[in-house]
């Protein structure tokens, strides 16, 4: 299948109703792994965050890690699902050489948690509401590095080495209901349910959720099914779609390239596909004789787990406000449009301009700098906009000088390329580069006579009502003055001076 | 220096501890009835003598500096090779394990160590703790010390034949249907199962999760007592280690008493097939056990006649996954790495030449019970069986303190008769198992020779779960009795090496 062999998107929804089913696997911020005491931090040396446990040493044992399960039963319950009473690990078992034990500590028919929903907006508003089935603990494999052979992959490669550190890492996989209903939506739905469940995994503090750290990975379940039919067509599952971006065109291909074998009149076969960021299409993983069979069973090395219905209770009372009301809360706050508040949460702004709003500054110049000056710094340096070097307090610092008309905006930019450039505060960068808007009527009178002067034309105008012209006088000024002069006092001199009132 | 090694534990820490023999010429003396037997016994898989008298020396200079000494300190100790050993290889009988040193301790390990127990090295044992003559070892066989043509018992054969050739006083075995009670019986020494979650697992090999647990092995029912104490307890690192305090176990082996117990005889514990003469010593313990006034009541479990049939499928679904681990990747034998194959290719081959036959048999027992569609009518039901033997179980122990059985349908059986009838060498562990699927805690101690043969008999006692003191109250009066008959420990009746 090609590309071209695609049915067009609008063929395809014409003719079927697409279903989907989304898993997304979570990797914990815990300090510790999900069952020893290992270290999680990323980027270690290979290997150096091991022990007899979490590489499955002849005789060691897991044990769980209390934290883990705490988060488990958080996201649960801020996903709305019930928390079990009483419920079991169990083994996953299947051969890997990035997997320690040769089976994964997961759970398998007794989740921690399940029946939720996720309520997720849409570009124009629309809420949809997306049914969780459940959402269960496991552990992460170790990692695979193939050497020698094309782009990484094992095919071809002469070796392979393994790093265990992320063998272990608390892993929470949380499962969709079947995603009816989206219609042509389907691609935005996914994109805005993946995207919604990061901002709750966030805003719950469990994991920083970085898709492109592998904090946060999704498979995406597709089929589709003629209009008026009940019954789901066969679907496929596509593994580790990585960005909100690429799983809405994982979705938009496999509803086309689903619509094309059905029209043909060919069948869907039950497959794992693989998702390729740099053309948007997805192509046939594995194809296995047949089905893999785990043989789950209830790990005998770990004891149920019970969670107290009183602790579960406290849990659910901690709970932070869920983001889309958080938003939505903001959002009238701040007065602005729901599309101006998508566009402050796609650039990550959200918290720092409501962290700047704390520190004192108006929700307006909040929202400006951050979205402005900074976004386009950040975008430059290609960093996220929270890992600029500057605090929403020193953020609001320049905002209140400003708005005390210490400074303009083009010396408040200044400053802030001062703090960027770490010299310091905003205060002593005011102070040290000399950046306070010039307040001494002497000098700004001397400026604003020279600029008339050296403009007669421009000051007959004026002279003759022509008040708008005094911009150029005011540039002449600003000019003069390297920009430190408060431009609407040289603005009321100007008029002044030519005895022209507005 | 000969008659050390026919002193108990006890005796042995009693001398070290007051100066009158020094715990080096204790490791020594032991060394030396190694070398000098241990070539026909095969005993130990691996003698770790630098380490042994290292320890040694460690508990002699405490001494010197005054330090109170543990009740166990310079005691020699046989250790089933299935336990980690920091430095010391642990193979678990297996040659897929062959040449791998652990870089960890177990806790039982460590708990002997701290104790003051000098481990004399690892002994020999049924792969992966798989079967019940020491046969399966990938290392070849242990002989019996009462006849060195017959099999020790197993899966810890290795260990009850070290205690019954005087090669070390103390050895640790691992029970999971029978490994530590079966070699007790047919070697005539003490050995205990304790309650499950009573000695930590964690640097234990798992063979099957639920069921394996650690115990100890002696020659003396207060021996054994010192040993359980000394590696019991809860473990931080093993969740299914049980939080509570150990029971009294030696307090009880010190005051054996029956007076006014009531003792169950279950009937399907005797059943058909029973060698005679383990049936007339098992008889004349329950005789003596009235004698000592106990009370005998007759009781019914009809679940045990399922229990083997469930053992045999519980245990070899755990033990499919627990091996998996075995894959040639971080440790142990790798077999076909030339360069050419996948590392699949490498696991396969290193798995196909790495374990023995009886291994092979139960991950294919296991990796059928568990495959879907197989589950409920395989793992499944074994489960409800499970249930129902600890229901039996809980039903016998309203009526009586302690139950009591032979530890095994016969004597020990010549080596190699069995080996190609797995059914009957599964047979062995008739009556242990049902005390495996419950948890509970139980014991095998000598009632005597039989008839037949002249070979050892096992009588087993079982206490309900947390109970295990009941077993050495029980066992300690037994063994007084009994030894007041003989005029002398059983083991003086066995031939000389």
């Amino acid at each position: 299948m090609t590309v071209t062999d695609l049915v067009s998107y609008e063929d395809a929804l014409a003719s079927y109703d697409p279903v989907m089913g989304l898993e997304v696997h979570v990797e914990l911020g815990t300090k510790t792994k999900m069952f020893c005491g290992c270290a999680t931090t990323l980027g270690a040396e290979p290997n150096s965050q091991t022990c007899p446990t979490c590489l499955g040493l002849p005789g060691s044992l897991p044990v769980v890690n209390a934290t883990g399960v705490e988060s488990a039963i958080r996201i649960g319950l801020a996903l709305h699902c019930e928390i079990a009473e009483w419920c079991r690990f169990a083994r996953k078992n299947y051969f890997y050489p990035d997997m320690p034990k040769n089976f994964q500590t997961s759970q398998y028919d007794e989740p921690i948690a399940f029946g939720g929903y996720l309520d997720v907006q849409l570009a124009d508003g629309e809420v949809f509401r997306v049914g969780i089935e459940r959402a269960h603990m496991e552990e992460d494999t170790g990692k695979s590095t193939h050497i020698g052979g094309a782009t990484g992959r094992i095919h071809g490669a002469s070796h392979s080495l393994l790093d265990y550190n992320r063998a272990g890492i608390p892993l929470i996989e949380i499962v969709t209901r079947p995603i009816e209903g989206a219609g042509e939506r389907a691609p935005e739905v996914a994109r805005a349910y993946v995207a919604e469940l990061r901002e709750l995994i966030r805003a719950l503090g469990v994991s920083e959720a970085r898709m492109e750290m592998g904090q946060l990975r999704c498979d995406v379940n597709v089929s589709l099914r003629p209009h008026g039919r009940e019954k789901f067509g066969t679907r496929s599952e596509t593994k580790n779609v990585n960005s909100l971006r690429s799983v809405e065109r994982a979705v938009r291909f496999e509803i086309q390239r689903h619509a094309a074998v059905l029209g043909d009149g060919g069948t869907i076969v039950q497959e794992t596909r693989h998702f390729h960021e740099e053309n948007g299409t997805t192509t046939s993983g594995r194809v296995k004789e047949e089905a893999e069979d785990y043989r789950y069973f209830p790990e005998p090395d770990l004891v149920p787990i019970a969670p107290e219905r009183e602790w579960v209770e406290r849990l659910r009372a901690e709970l932070p406000e869920p983001p889309l009301a958080r938003r939505n809360r903001l959002r009238e706050e701040w007065g602005i449009s729901a599309h101006e508040m998508q566009s402050a949460l796609n650039a990550g702004a959200v918290e720092s301009i409501v962290a700047t709003i704390e520190a004192g500054a108006d929700a307006a110049a909040a929202r400006k700098w951050w979205l402005g000056e900074l976004a386009r710094r950040a975008n430059e340096q290609g960093v996220e906009l929270s890992s600029l070097p500057i605090t929403p307090a020193q953020v609001a610092r320049v905002a209140a000088l400003v708005a005390a008309g210490e400074l303009n905006d083009k010396l408040g930019r200044q400053v802030i390329d001062g703090v960027l450039a770490g010299e310091g505060g905003p205060d002593e960068i005011v102070e040290q580069r000399g950046l306070r808007i010039v307040k001494d009527e002497g000098a700004l009178g001397a400026a604003v006579d020279e600029a008339i002067a050296a403009n007669p034309a421009v000051a007959d105008k004026i002279r003759g009502g022509k008040t708008a012209a005094a911009g150029a006088l005011v540039g002449a000024v600003m000019k003069a003055t390297r920009g430190q002069a408060d431009a609407g006092r040289a603005r009321e001199l100007i008029l002044e001076r030519l005895g022209v009132t507005e | 220096m000969a008659d050390l090694i026919h002193l108990t534990a006890a005796e042995l820490a009693a001398r070290v501890a007051d100066g009158s023999v020094s715990a080096v010429e204790v490791a020594e003396a032991h060394l030396a009835r190694i070398d000098a037997v241990d070539e026909k016994v095969h005993a130990f898989l691996h003698v770790d003598r630098e380490g042994a008298l290292a320890q040694a020396r460690a508990v002699d200079e405490s001494r010197a500096r005054g330090e109170e000494l543990g009740p166990l300190a310079g005691v020699p100790l046989a250790l089933k090779d299935i336990f980690t050993t920091e430095g010391v290889p642990t193979t678990v009988g297996s040659k897929i394990l062959e040449g791998w040193v652990p870089p960890y301790d177990a806790t039982v390990t460590k708990r002997l160590k701290a104790a003051g127990v000098v481990i004399l090295g690892k002994t020999n044992m049924d792969e992966f703790a798989m079967g019940s003559s020491t046969e399966n070892s990938a290392f070849g066989p242990t002989g019996n010390p009462w006849d060195l043509t017959r099999i020790p018992g197993g899966s810890g054969g290795g260990s009850a034949a070290a205690l019954a050739s005087f090669q070390a006083p103390l050895a640790i075995g691992t029970d999971t249907g029978g490994s530590i009670r079966q070699p007790a019986s047919v070697t005539g020494t003490v050995g205990v199962k304790p309650t499950y979650g009573g000695v930590s697992r964690y640097g234990m090999v798992a063979f099957s999760s639920s069921l394996d647990q650690g115990g100890p092995c002696a020659r003396t029912v207060l021996d054994a007592a010192l040993l359980h104490e000394a590696i019991a307890g809860h473990d931080p690192l093993d969740s299914t280690s049980i939080e509570a305090s150990v029971p009294p176990v030696v307090e009880a082996a010190r005051t054996g008493s029956v007076a006014g117990l009531r003792v169950g005889v279950v009937r399907e514990l005797r059943g058909e097939g029973f060698q005679q003469g383990v049936l007339n010593r098992f008889d004349e313990s329950v005789e003596l056990l009235r004698g000592l006034g106990a009370t005998i009541v007759e009781l019914s479990c009809p679940s045990f006649d399922k229990a083997l049939a469930a053992y045999y499928l519980i245990a070899p679904s755990e033990c499919s996954s627990n091996l998996a681990r075995f894959d040639a990747m971080r440790y142990g034998l790798r077999v076909g790495d030339d360069g050419t194959r996948s590392a699949e290719e490498v696991t396969s081959l290193t798995r196909e030449s790495g374990f023995g036959p009886e291994v092979k048999r139960r991950i294919m027992l296991g990796t059928y019970a568990l495959s879907s569609g197989y589950y409920d009518a395989y793992y499944g039901s074994a489960q409800k069986v499970r249930t129902l033997v600890a229901r039996d179980f809980g039903r016998a122990f309203e009526q009586v303190d302690v139950v009591v059985s032979p530890t095994t349908p016969t004597t020990a059986f010549p080596i190699g008769e069995r080996v190609d009838d797995p059914m009957a060498m599964y047979l062995a562990d008739l009556c242990t198992i049902p005390v495996n699927l419950a948890g509970n805690a139980a014991m095998s101690l000598p009632c005597g020779l039989a008839d037949e043969d002249g070979l050892p008999v096992g009588l087993q006692i079982i206490a309900p779960a947390m109970a295990d003191d009941r077993l050495y109250r029980v066992g300690a009066a037994v063994e007084a009795a009994f030894q007041a008959r003989w005029g002398h420990p059983i083991l003086e009746e066995a031939p000389a090496l």
